[in-house]
């Protein structure tokens, strides 16, 4: 008899507790648990924004920019002409404008329709909209010294992604108004941020004299850090003039890049 | 602060839903055009330039 009722009693006691409205500081932590996982949800979307949404985002703004680039050449040339392989002399030097894009990177070595505009200037706003940027500093396509561009390795269009890849007698080839560039790779290094050594006329060279044209990449490394940058040396290997063709290798791409 | 927009809600259950489902929507469609880009100068993935400090 004693027993049912204490049982009885219980059960009451605790129905009533969870039918009873919870107490300001039940609702007050509660509201802060929401809080706090909503705040992770906005974390995770943050993360997918960066690592998916920015590559669609940086895609569209230089497929937009490259179609500009070819709307004011004066020659668009797509047929590389039957001595594809003459050699045409020293390469003439690109003037660069304050802003702009004046140029279109092809890079077989990062995909066989790699086609990436190249605009002045470093800030966040060319490498997160249109891809690969030039420091201003430094030398223009064509002159004697280091002609240094930077882009992102992952987000914004990961338009280095592959910077790691490049193997011997790989070409990196460059249209600007004037023709295209050929580029060999020849070496790439690892450095700290720090380090603009490797963004001078003769890299690692303080004061000497530049006997050559040369082509520096500059991203991040490891991939998905800002730890260290990884450096690409390239050499400017030859030259053709606009109305002579794109070389041979790049033929398909610049077509397909010239009708966008 | 969730059950409360959600009771606080007009219409019958199914207008409900789908007024909480524009909502987040629009939360999402804020985040990502305003706070996503701003924020993302603060974000550890984005640096890819060397700094400069020449001769």
């Amino acid at each position: 008899m004693c027993h049912v009722a204490v049982r009885e009693f219980r059960m009451t006691r605790s129905a009533s507790r969870t039918r009873s409205r919870p107490s300001v500081g039940q609702r007050l932590l509660g509201g802060f648990g929401e809080i706090l996982i909503t705040l992770g949800i906005v974390l995770l979307l943050f993360v997918g924004w960066e690592l998916w949404w920015t590559n669609i985002d940086a895609g569209r703004a230089q497929t937009e920019v490259t179609s500009e680039f070819v709307k004011n050449l004066d020659v668009v040339s797509v047929a590389p002409d039957s001595e594809s392989t003459k050699d045409f002399g020293p390469a003439p030097i690109t003037k660069i404008p304050d802003g702009g894009t004046f140029g279109i990177f092809y890079i077989p070595r990062f995909g066989s329709n790699f086609a990436h505009p190249v605009t002045n200037g470093v800030g966040m706003d060319v490498l997160n909209n249109v891809g690969i940027g030039h420091y201003p500093e430094t030398q223009a396509p064509g002159e004697l010294g280091n002609f240094a561009v930077a882009a992102h390795r992952q987000t914004h269009g990961q338009v280095f992604w592959n910077i790691d890849k490049f193997q011997k007698g790989d070409k990196i080839y460059l249209q600007t108004r004037k023709g295209f560039y050929t580029y060999e790779w020849n070496e790439t290094e690892i450095v700290y941020p720090s380090q603009s050594e490797v963004l001078w006329p003769v890299p690692h060279e303080l004061g000497a004299k530049p006997t050559s044209s040369m082509l520096t990449m500059t991203s991040c490394h490891p991939p998905f850090t800002t730890r260290m940058r990884i450096i690409a040396y390239s050499e400017l290997e030859s030259w053709r003039p606009i109305d002579a063709g794109p070389p041979k290798e790049i033929a398909a791409v610049v077509k397909k890049t010239m009708e966008k | 602060m969730y059950a409360w927009i959600f009771s606080s809600l007009p219409g019958p259950l199914w207008i409900r839903i789908i007024l909480s489902l524009v909502l987040i929507a629009a939360a999402v469609l804020l985040l990502m055009t305003y706070v996503f880009p701003w924020l993302s100068q603060y974000s550890p993935w984005t640096e890819s330039t060397i700094g400069l400090m020449f001769p």
